[in-house]
C-alpha cells in the first residue's frame, strides 16, 4: 500500500520486522535501513569565523543555481552529498560562526536527507500529533491537558469510568490506555484480566454512533473493547426520568419504534460524517462492522447450512439479529448506568458542558473526581456556578496549562521561539453525597466557601 | 480502601481525606476508638466515620461538618506529610502521560523522597506493574515502605535504600520507564540505561537548574539515547468571580447611556455582561488568576533509548 507522508511516498512492506524505533531512509519508493545512527561526515578540521561583521547579504553566497540542486535531486543523489555540495559551494560557509554552521548543516539535512522513524503507537505520540496536525479535530485539545484530565479523573485500571468526547475518539483511547494496559504480549492473561481487573468505560454519544478514528490508531487488541460499552447522548434524559426501561424492553412483541431509531440513526450518522468529513472514521467503523457481520454469518451458516440458498431471508434474519444484538447492548449499557456508580467523569467536547455535565454526574458515585475540558473558558464558568447551586460537588478548580519547549545545547539553551497559545481549559472536582435539604445546606456551604483562605489553619489530626 | 482500588465504605485501618473546605484538608489514619480534633469539633470514628460511604457529610460535635473523601494520589499529594520537596501533579500529569506509563509497566524511579510521585506511578502501573524505587537517606526510605504498606500498595512496588548515582536501581533490562529527581541527574544515566529494557524505553530527568539539565542532555546523548526533549508545565489555576465595574459618569442623560450597548432591557444573554443602571455598574463574570502562582517547579526531560 502506498502512503504519502510530507511531501514523500513510500510503502511500508520493508518496514516489517525491524523494531519499533527504527530510522529508515526513503528511496525511490520502497523503504531503505540505514544504520541509527550516521558517523560525523564533518569531523574534518573545522574552519569558522567569530562574528558575522563580515558577512553581507548579496544573495550571491550559494554558487550552485536552483537548477543545478534540481538536477542533482534527479540524479537521485543522495541527500548527505547534496548538502555536502551545498556547504562546498557557499562562499560564507567558513566565515560562519560555529554555530551558524551547524544551524546551516542541520537546515539542510532537514531538508535534502528524508529520514522516517517508525514508533509505536501510544497517547503521548497521538495525542501530540493529533495537535499538531488536527487540532480542529480534537477541539484544541493539548497534549498536557489531556495528560491532566487522566491524572485529574484518577484513570486507572478497575474504573468504571464515563466518557462523553467528540475528539475522534482520543480521549476514549487514552482512557483505555489507562485503564487496559500493555498492548502486546500475552493475550492469554488479558483475557482473565479484562474480566476481572481492568474495569469498564461507557461512552456517550451523539447522533448515530460514536467516533473512534483516533482510538483505533493505538491498535489495542480486541480484548479490549470487550467492557467498552457505548450509550446514545439521546436517551440520557429517558434513562434518568425512568421511562427508559419500558421503550427498549426486549420482551416487546414488535420493535417498530426500535427500527425507526435506527433508521434515524443511520441517517444521523451519515449527517454527522458530511458534518465533520470524518470519512476516516466511518470507514474504519464500518470495517469493524463488517468483521464482526463477518463473524455473524459464519456463525450463522454453520448452525443451519439449508438455508443459505435462500439470501433474503438470511439477510432479514441477519438485520434482526443486529437489532437484537444493539438492544441487547443498549439495554446492558443502561443497565450499568443506572446503577449510578461510576469511578468518574470525563468530559471533551464540542457541546456546551453545563447541560452534559449536571445530568451526566447522576451516573457518578460519590467521592469520585470528574474533569470537564472546554476549549473555552467562559462555558467553564457558567458550569461552576451551576454546579454550585446544584451542590453535590467539591474542591471545584477551573485551571490551564502553559507549555514550554526548550532547546537545550551547549551554551545556546533558551526557550523555544514559538510555543503554543492555548491547550484549552479544565474544570474538574469530586462529588459528595447529595444533601436532601438541599436549599439550606448550599446556603451554609456557600458561606463556608467564602471563609476567608488566610483563616484556614491546618488542623491536625492528633491520632496521625 | 486502597490506593488502587475504589471502596464504598470507610472501615478500620483505611486512610481517609478529611475535606474542610475551600481546599484545606487533611488525612486521616481511620481507627476504632480514635478520635480526630477538627476546627468543627470531634470526629470519633467508630461512629462518624466507620460504615460510612465515601464521600459522605459528617456532623462534628459543634454541629459544623466535612465531607469524607476516598483517597487518590492526587489527594495524597496535596496532603502528605513532606519529608522532602515533592512533584504535585501538573507535573506528574506529564510525566506519567510521557513516559507511556500504564497498567503492567514496569518502572524505576530515584529518589522515592516523600512518595509523591511514587503514588501516583503505582496507581498507573497497578495491577499488574511495578516500581522499584531508589532512596539514598535511610530514614526516608523506611518511612515510605511504612506509608506503601499501610496504604495496601506493597506488593506493587520495591523500595531500595541505596545510591542511584552508585550502585544504580538494583535491578537490569527489566523497566519501561526510568523517572529521576536527585540533584546531580547526569551520574545515573548511565545506570538508568541498563535498568530499562533491551528493546528500549523512556527516560525522564526533573531538574530545577538549567545547568543541571545542559549536563544531563549530555549524558544523555553519549548514552544513545534519542528523541530528547525538555519541557516545563506551569499550572495557572483560575477563581471564578462575580465582577462589577462601575460606569464613569461623564455628565449624559440617562437616556444616552441606554444606548451604549450595556442594556439591562435585554435578558437574552445571560451569563454575559448584564448590567445595573440605578447604581452605574456592569456585572460580569470572570476567571481570575490567583495573586500569586508557582512560576516554577523544574525542567522535565524526556528521551527514549532504542
Amino acid at each position: 500500500r502506498k502512503i504519502i507522508f510530507e511531501k514523500q511516498w513510500f510503502y511500508l512492506d520493508n518496514a516489517i520486522g525491524h523494531i519499533y524505533g527504527t530510522t529508515f531512509e526513503v528511496t525511490s519508493g520502497g523503504n531503505l535501513q540505514p544504520k541509527q545512527e550516521v558517523e560525523e561526515t564533518t569531523t574534518e578540521t573545522k574552519e569558522a569565523g567569530t562574528d558575522n561583521r563580515n558577512i553581507v547579504d548579496d544573495g550571491k553566497s550559494q554558487k550552485l543555481t536552483h537548477d543545478d540542486i534540481k538536477a542533482l535531486k534527479d540524479k537521485g543523489i543522495k541527500g548527505q552529498e547534496i548538502v555536502q555540495q551545498l556547504i562546498e559551494n557557499s562562499t560564507t560557509f567558513r566565515d560562519k560562526t560555529e554555530f551558524a554552521q551547524d544551524k546551516y548543516i542541520k537546515k539542510k539535512k532537514k531538508k535534502y536527507e528524508a529520514v522516517i522513524t517508525i514508533v509505536k503507537p501510544s497517547t503521548r505520540i497521538l495525542s501530540t500529533m493529533y495537535y499538531a496536525r488536527e487540532p480542529g479535530k480534537i477541539n484544541h485539545l493539548r497534549y498536557d491537558t489531556l495528560a491532566q484530565m487522566l491524572t485529574l479523573g484518577n484513570i486507572r485500571a478497575g474504573n468504571k469510568m464515563i466518557v462523553m468526547e467528540t475528539c475522534a475518539g482520543l480521549v476514549l483511547g487514552a482512557v483505555m490506555e489507562r485503564m487496559g494496559g500493555k498492548n502486546s504480549g500475552f493475550p492469554m492473561c488479558f483475557d482473565a484480566f479484562s474480566l476481572i481487573g481492568y474495569g469498564s468505560i461507557i461512552q456517550m454519544y451523539p447522533g448515530g454512533g460514536p467516533v473512534r478514528a483516533a482510538t483505533s490508531c493505538f491498535g489495542f487488541p480486541k480484548l479490549f473493547f470487550n467492557n467498552l460499552h457505548e450509550f446514545p447522548l439521546s436517551k440520557v434524559d429517558s434513562l434518568l426520568s425512568g421511562t427508559f426501561s419500558t421503550e427498549t424492553l426486549p420482551s416487546e412483541p414488535e420493535d417498530n419504534a426500535l427500527v425507526e431509531e435506527e433508521s434515524n440513526g443511520l441517517t444521523d450518522e451519515k449527517q454527522i460524517s458530511l458534518q465533520e468529513t470524518e470519512e476516516e472514521s466511518t470507514t474504519e467503523a464500518a470495517m469493524e462492522i463488517n468483521q464482526t457481520e463477518e463473524q455473524e454469518t459464519m456463525d450463522i451458516n454453520a448452525d443451519d447450512v439449508e438455508f443459505k440458498d435462500n439470501k433474503e431471508k438470511e439477510n432479514v434474519r441477519e438485520k434482526q439479529r443486529k437489532q437484537w444484538e444493539r438492544r441487547k447492548k443498549l439495554i446492558e449499557t443502561a443497565a450499568l448506568l443506572r446503577e449510578k456508580n461510576a469511578d468518574g467523569l470525563i468530559v471533551a467536547s464540542k457541546f456546551h458542558p453545563t447541560p452534559l455535565l449536571l445530568p451526566l454526574l447522576e451516573f457518578v458515585a460519590p467521592s469520585r473526581p470528574f474533569v470537564v475540558y472546554c476549549q473555552y473558558k467562559e462555558p467553564l464558568l457558567e458550569c461552576y456556578t451551576k454546579l454550585r447551586e446544584r451542590g453535590g460537588v467539591i474542591n471545584l478548580k477551573l485551571s490551564e496549562t502553559w507549555l514550554r519547549n526548550y532547546q537545550v545545547l551547549p551554551d545556546r539553551s533558551h526557550p523555544k521561539l514559538t510555543m503554543s497559545g492555548g491547550g484549552g481549559y479544565l474544570l474538574s472536582g469530586i462529588t459528595v453525597v447529595l444533601d436532601k435539604g438541599k436549599s439550606d445546606s448550599s446556603n451554609l456551604e456557600a458561606l463556608k466557601m467564602e471563609e476567608p483562605s488566610s483563616k484556614r489553619c491546618r488542623v491536625q489530626d492528633t491520632h496521625c | 480502601m486502597s490506593f488502587v482500588e475504589y471502596g464504598d465504605t470507610i472501615k478500620d485501618g483505611d486512610t481517609a481525606i478529611v475535606f474542610l473546605g475551600h481546599e484545606s484538608m487533611f488525612p486521616v489514619k481511620v481507627q476504632h476508638g480514635t478520635v480526630t480534633q477538627t476546627k468543627y469539633g470531634v470526629i470519633r470514628h467508630s461512629t462518624d466515620l466507620i460504615g460510612k460511604k465515601y464521600g459522605s457529610k459528617v456532623t462534628c460535635s459543634k454541629g459544623g461538618w466535612v465531607f469524607i473523601l476516598h483517597p487518590t494520589p492526587e489527594l495524597w499529594t496535596m496532603n502528605l506529610p513532606h519529608r522532602t520537596q515533592i512533584l504535585y501533579s501538573t507535573d506528574i500529569s506529564l510525566i506519567t502521560m510521557m513516559l507511556e506509563l500504564k497498567p503492567g509497566s514496569i518502572v524505576c524511579e530515584s529518589g522515592t523522597g516523600s512518595g509523591s510521585l511514587s503514588h501516583a506511578l503505582i496507581r498507573t502501573v497497578a495491577p499488574t506493574g511495578h516500581l522499584y524505587t531508589v532512596e539514598f537517606h535511610q530514614q526516608r526510605a523506611e518511612k515510605a515502605r511504612e506509608e506503601f504498606r499501610e496504604h495496601g500498595v506493597e506488593h506493587l512496588v520495591t523500595v531500595t535504600n541505596q545510591d542511584v548515582c552508585k550502585n544504580g536501581f538494583g535491578v537490569s533490562n527489566i523497566a519501561d520507564a526510568v523517572f529521576l529527581d536527585i540533584p546531580s541527574p547526569w551520574e545515573a544515566i548511565g545506570h538508568a540505561k541498563s535498568a530499562l529494557k533491551a528493546e528500549g524505553g523512556r527516560i525522564c530527568s526533573f531538574s530545577p537548574c538549567i545547568e543541571q539539565v545542559q549536563r544531563t542532555c549530555l549524558a544523555m546523548e553519549e548514552y544513545g539515547f534519542t528523541e530528547i526533549n525538555t519541557l516545563e508545565i506551569l499550572l495557572r489555576v483560575y477563581n471564578v468571580r462575580t465582577i462589577s465595574l462601575q460606569i464613569p459618569d461623564l455628565g449624559k442623560a440617562a437616556e444616552d447611556n441606554s444606548s451604549t450597548g450595556f442594556d439591562s432591557s435585554n435578558p437574552s444573554n445571560q451569563g454575559s455582561p448584564c448590567s445595573n443602571l440605578q447604581q452605574g455598574t456592569v456585572q460580569f463574570k470572570s476567571g481570575v488568576p490567583l495573586r500569586e502562582m508557582v512560576g516554577h517547579t523544574g525542567y522535565l526531560t524526556f528521551a527514549t533509548k532504542s
